[in-house]
């Protein structure tokens, strides 16, 4: 029981707003201490994770790539895009967007987007800019929302593609059981939940661009 | 063979550029902060486990001493050049390559197919973009310095949580949590066991941030031992379900830094849990249907 000190910890750290980075290491450390290990060890099985798990923060070398480009003005381009399609609203946009997510996922294209990738470069300002013309001058929740969009397409299209990590992963624990599955049969299971995103998150769109046609009048 | 070797020494330049460009900048809380990235992943193999604890410690004396600064805005120019062309150079490579690296065992780490992929459309992109777009040969790297500055000490967030979540599972946290689960549930109910697994998913992936930290746990606590082996659910569709009741998780937690903190701070967003907040309402209903949609399975 003693152990979930460290989760005590995360929590009220989180709530009470101190910053996350000292609220993690405390609570590693606490969650050690409590599980019997000397600090040292617990720094150096910290540290050896750390170590380990450098490919998460890999990503951000595409940065530059992407920042040079919003020098030159890409942001202002996509812009532009929207303004040729009249037709075109948020949550159109959004819902299409959703869709090639969720699409190119299920194939196991993971990283053709993501935040750094699509959204802030080209999304986003996509999504501000068709806002903007449906009356909607607060560019921070349509921001928001683009970055929501491409996470929930991500997760609800990716455990469709049969050789992804979790399928891998949930493979592995049931051969512990004794339970051999094939991937297939997994990511079959994927599908209800896919679909069922899509209509939520469509809904929230429409309802979006529904609220904005009403305020606008 | 090509693997992460490549990428970490491309991701090591491009932390190594940002602290030398921060301390050019008089920027030096920023500078130290990259540098000590750099040498994470220059040198992170060859310092040791307890030198990569002491590494992270100062990382995070870094970030907390409230020296850094943000990224200073920089105004864009008129558009001009191939840009959304250019803008498709990093994703194409990654595709690609992914598809053809595959094939090539020998030269490639095929398990680091995608990331290597990722690491040569970012070189091939950066030189093509300053030769199309006649930009100053520092030019990339200065706006991601600028950029990751925006960033900021959040950038380290999701891989100081994955470690986390290694101490966490030598603790033995997750059999814990587990086990309160598993004696939370009425006996006999097959609906009340359908939602301790399903909402036990989604809590301890808050809780952990990632919905393959809590899997085993739940599946160990409720998954196998009620709904496969007393109820007669059928294991693929038992795990399936119950990973993604997780990643209901995922949405609604500041853990899963990657996914919720990070695009706030690249969105440059007032509100930290901004896209938190934006995922809530499509997350809820979704886990709901998730409950019930396990629910219909086992009975």
């Amino acid at each position: 029981m003693l152990v979930l000190a460290g989760v005590a910890v995360i929590a009220l750290g989180f709530l009470l707003r101190f910053n996350p980075l000292l609220v993690i290491v405390v609570a590693a450390a606490v969650t050690g201490l409590a599980a019997g290990l000397d600090p040292f060890s617990v720094l150096a099985r910290f540290g050896h994770a750390f170590n380990q798990s450098r490919y998460v923060t890999a990503i951000y070398m595409v940065l530059p790539v992407i920042g040079l480009l919003e020098r030159a003005g890409l942001q202002e381009r996509a812009r532009g895009l929207v303004g040729g399609l009249r037709g075109l609203t948020v949550g159109r946009l959004l819902a299409g967007y959703l869709l090639f997510r969720q699409l190119s996922a299920a194939l196991g294209l993971n990283a053709v987007a993501g935040p750094a990738q699509t959204v802030r470069p080209l999304v986003a300002p996509m999504a501000e800019a068709a806002a903007a013309r449906q009356g909607e001058q607060d560019g921070e929740p349509i921001r928001a929302l683009a970055a929501a969009t491409d996470n929930i397409g991500l997760f609800f299209g990716e455990d469709i593609f049969i050789a992804i990590g979790s399928i891998l992963l949930m493979r592995g624990v049931l051969e512990g059981y004794g339970v051999r599955v094939e991937p297939f049969q997994l990511s079959v299971w994927a599908i209800p939940t896919a679909l069922v995103a899509f209509l939520v998150h469509g809904a929230r769109l429409w309802w979006l661009d529904r609220r904005l046609k009403r305020r606008a009048r | 063979m090509i693997g992460l070797n490549l990428v970490y020494a491309v991701a090591g330049l491009f932390f190594a550029a940002c602290a030398l460009l921060g301390a050019v900048d008089r920027r030096w809380a920023n500078a130290l902060f990259h540098a000590l990235l750099a040498l994470s992943f220059f040198a992170g193999d060859a310092i040791g486990d307890l030198g990569n604890g002491v590494l992270v410690l100062a990382l995070v004396a870094t970030a907390t001493s409230g020296r850094m600064r943000r990224g200073e805005p920089e105004t864009a120019n008129e558009p001009h050049g191939p840009l959304l062309a250019l803008a498709l150079v990093i994703p194409a490579a990654a595709l690609g390559g992914t598809l053809l690296f595959k094939r090539l065992p020998t030269l490639v780490d095929s398990q680091q197919a995608t990331l290597v992929a990722l690491t040569l459309g970012v070189l091939v992109a950066l030189a093509l973009g300053h030769w199309r777009l006649r930009a100053p040969p520092l030019a990339g790297l200065r706006s991601g310095r600028r950029l990751i500055d925006e960033i900021g000490w959040a950038a380290i967030m999701p891989q100081l949580l994955a470690s986390l979540g290694a101490v966490f599972a030598l603790a033995g946290v997750g059999d814990v949590v587990g086990g309160l689960v598993g004696g939370a549930i009425p006996a006999g109910s097959v609906l009340g066991a359908a939602i301790a697994y399903g909402l036990g998913m989604a809590l301890f992936t808050i809780v952990m941030g990632n919905a393959f930290a809590a899997f085993p746990v739940m599946a160990a606590a409720v998954g196998m031992p009620l709904l496969v082996h007393q109820y007669g659910g059928d294991p693929a569709a038992v795990a399936a379900i119950g990973m993604l009741a997780g990643f209901c998780g995922t949405l609604l937690t500041p853990m899963a830094a990657n996914f919720n903190i990070v695009p706030a701070a690249l969105l440059e967003l007032r509100d930290r849990y901004g896209v938190i907040r934006a995922q809530a309402a499509t997350a809820l209903p979704l886990l709901l249907f998730n409950v019930l949609l396990l629910w219909w399975v086992i009975r």
